[in-house]
């Protein structure tokens, strides 16, 4: 489980985060829906570390994020982040198998690359691709094997940040298939952003919608589109007005 | 008020130069923490050797026999002002070991490879890539600058004595097709005069040019900041961070090892 208590995060005078409060429980798919530069990417990377929050408390399975073992903290987790972020000088099977190749998971060099593979025809790349090097990936291509790597050592807490932006429709259907499926057979907790509505119905089980610095409204998908909140109602809906400024 | 404006001006860039310097200290000190502390990454220490190392040879070669060619040129000419040409061989090889081999080698090495640090490690930076390693639980710093840091101090000095051994061959081209040296008296000259702390002091240079130009290159790139213009201001200001530093240092470290 997951928990974010009164989570504060500012970038100078850029006050992005002020008291968030969410909880995902375990095994649970939350998305986290909200206009672009309200603090969504943020929030994940406050949860994984990658950016001190001001104040509030993140706690994971009952602990402290700061008070726990890093490497054993991020064992757990897999990410995929909003640009990819695939190194661009190792081979694709080198970036899924990462994990595998150092550390304290290390695995001999032809079995992670026999898992490279096989979590690449999960995301259903071919074997070929496992050779190439990012650069000559198209995007929906360098999604899918960011997605594999984030996935490659079975982790329990799965974040996805933006899986299906800037895919065609029908990649962003398997994308999200895939996501489904993904968390329903691992059993993991899974925290996706999106700002796209099919990604929303596809993926979640709980929605948060994150709106200036708070969060808005959160609750089961199946609420979500008699919840009654303008706000919600104006992002489900992508209405020029309403109380969400259209100029920011 | 208008008087004091300038003063504020140049309190404030003090007090940030001081802020930049504690910076770059403490970054320099995790790194050489780091250094002695598993995990070691071989396979991008190999790379990072390669890169820095081999890969700058041509350079670094094609700028001592140019230079050591025209300090052969001018020695000679200063020389006949006082019926001293013979001095050549000699001058041209402390010259190039102590000066000029890690100090012109150093600032070629800063161009090519603080640049291309900078650069990478900001592209990874503003791509995300940094906080993938963080959460694949490999330590950027173990990772990407300690591999990079101690190739190119181990390099440099490498690189200097090959850059040493090619402009004393450039000195001695142009001594002998030139200016009419004889070739055996201008080598016996050469291996004569030189002494054992002339090239050692300018290997030790190297290392420590190796380690700025690394160090710069790794900081200015890990703190970039966003988009490309951050990896542009990164780049520039490794580069030019580097040779000022590489030139302050090459005067501390003369003094202390020349000095009376
Ligand atoms: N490292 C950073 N430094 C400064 N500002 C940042 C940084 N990361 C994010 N921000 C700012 O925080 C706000 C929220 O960013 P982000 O979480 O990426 O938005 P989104 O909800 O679209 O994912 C934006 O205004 C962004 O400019
Ligand atoms: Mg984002």
């Amino acid at each position: 489980m997951i928990e974010l208590r009164d989570l504060h995060k500012a970038f100078g005078d850029n006050q992005v985060l002020r008291g968030v409060n969410l909880t995902v429980p375990k095994g649970e798919s939350m998305v986290i829906i909200g206009g672009s530069g309200t603090g969504k990417s943020v929030t994940l990377k406050c949860i994984l570390g990658l950016v001190p929050p001001d104040s509030g408390t993140i706690t994971v399975g009952g602990k402290d994020v700061r008070k726990t073992d890093r490497d054993a903290f991020l064992a757990r987790f897999g990410m995929l982040f909003q640009g990819g972020a695939l190194f661009d000088s190792l081979p694709v099977w080198q970036n899924v198998a990462f994990r595998l190749l150092r550390g304290s998971l290390k695995r001999p060099r032809n079995e992670a690359h026999e898992i490279a593979v096989e979590k690449l025809r999960r995301v259903g790349l071919k074997p070929e691709v496992a050779g190439k090097f990012p650069a000559e990936l198209s995007g929906g291509m360098q999604k899918r094997v960011g997605l594999a790597r984030a996935i490659c050592a079975d982790p329990d807490i799965i974040f996805f940040d933006e899986p299906t932006t800037g895919l065609d429709p029908i990649m962003a259907g398997v994308i999200n298939e895939l996501i489904r499926e993904i968390v329903v057979e691992m059993g993991a907790t899974a925290m996706t952003i999106t700002h796209d509505m099919s990604s929303v119905r596809a993926i979640a089980d709980k929605v948060a919608m994150l709106h200036d610095g708070v969060i808005q409204w959160s609750g089961p998908v199946s609420e979500m589109d008699d919840s009654g909140d303008p706000y919600l109602d104006q992002f489900i809906h992508g209405r020029a007005d309403g109380p969400i400024e259209s100029v920011r | 008020m208008t008087l004091t404006r300038p003063i504020a001006a140049i309190g404030h860039n003090v007090l940030s130069l001081l802020a930049s310097i504690g910076r770059v200290s403490i970054f320099a000190a995790r790194a050489v923490s780091h250094l002695f502390r598993p995990p070691f990454y071989g396979r991008e220490f190999l790379h990072a050797l390669v890169q820095i190392g081999w890969l700058s040879l041509p350079v670094v070669g094609l700028t001592a026999l140019f230079t050591g060619g025209a300090l052969a040129l001018q020695i000679y000419a200063g020389g006949a002002r006082f019926s001293a040409e013979a001095v050549v061989p000699s001058i041209v090889a402390i010259g190039m070991a102590r000066e000029l081999g890690p100090v012109l080698g150093g600032l070629m090495v800063a161009a090519r490879v603080a640049s291309s640090i900078a650069a990478e490690l900001g592209t990874m930076k503003v791509t995300e890539q940094i906080d993938a390693l963080v959460t694949l639980s490999t330590n950027p710093m173990k990772y990407l600058t300690v591999p990079r840091m101690l190739a190119a101090t181990l390099a440099v000095p490498l690189l200097v004595a090959v850059g040493d051994s090619i402009g004393i061959l450039g000195g001695y081209v142009v001594g002998v097709t030139r200016l009419d040296f004889n070739a055996a008296a201008y080598l016996k000259n050469t291996v004569d005069f030189l002494e054992f702390w002339d090239v050692a002091s300018g290997l030790v240079k190297g290392a420590a040019f190796g380690f700025i130009v690394a160090l710069m290159g790794c900081y200015y790139g890990m703190n970039s900041g966003r988009g490309a213009q951050g990896v542009g201001r990164a780049t520039k200001a490794a580069v030019v961070s580097a040779s000022v530093l590489i030139l302050a240092a090459n005067y501390i470290l003369t003094e202390v090892f020349f000095s009376a």
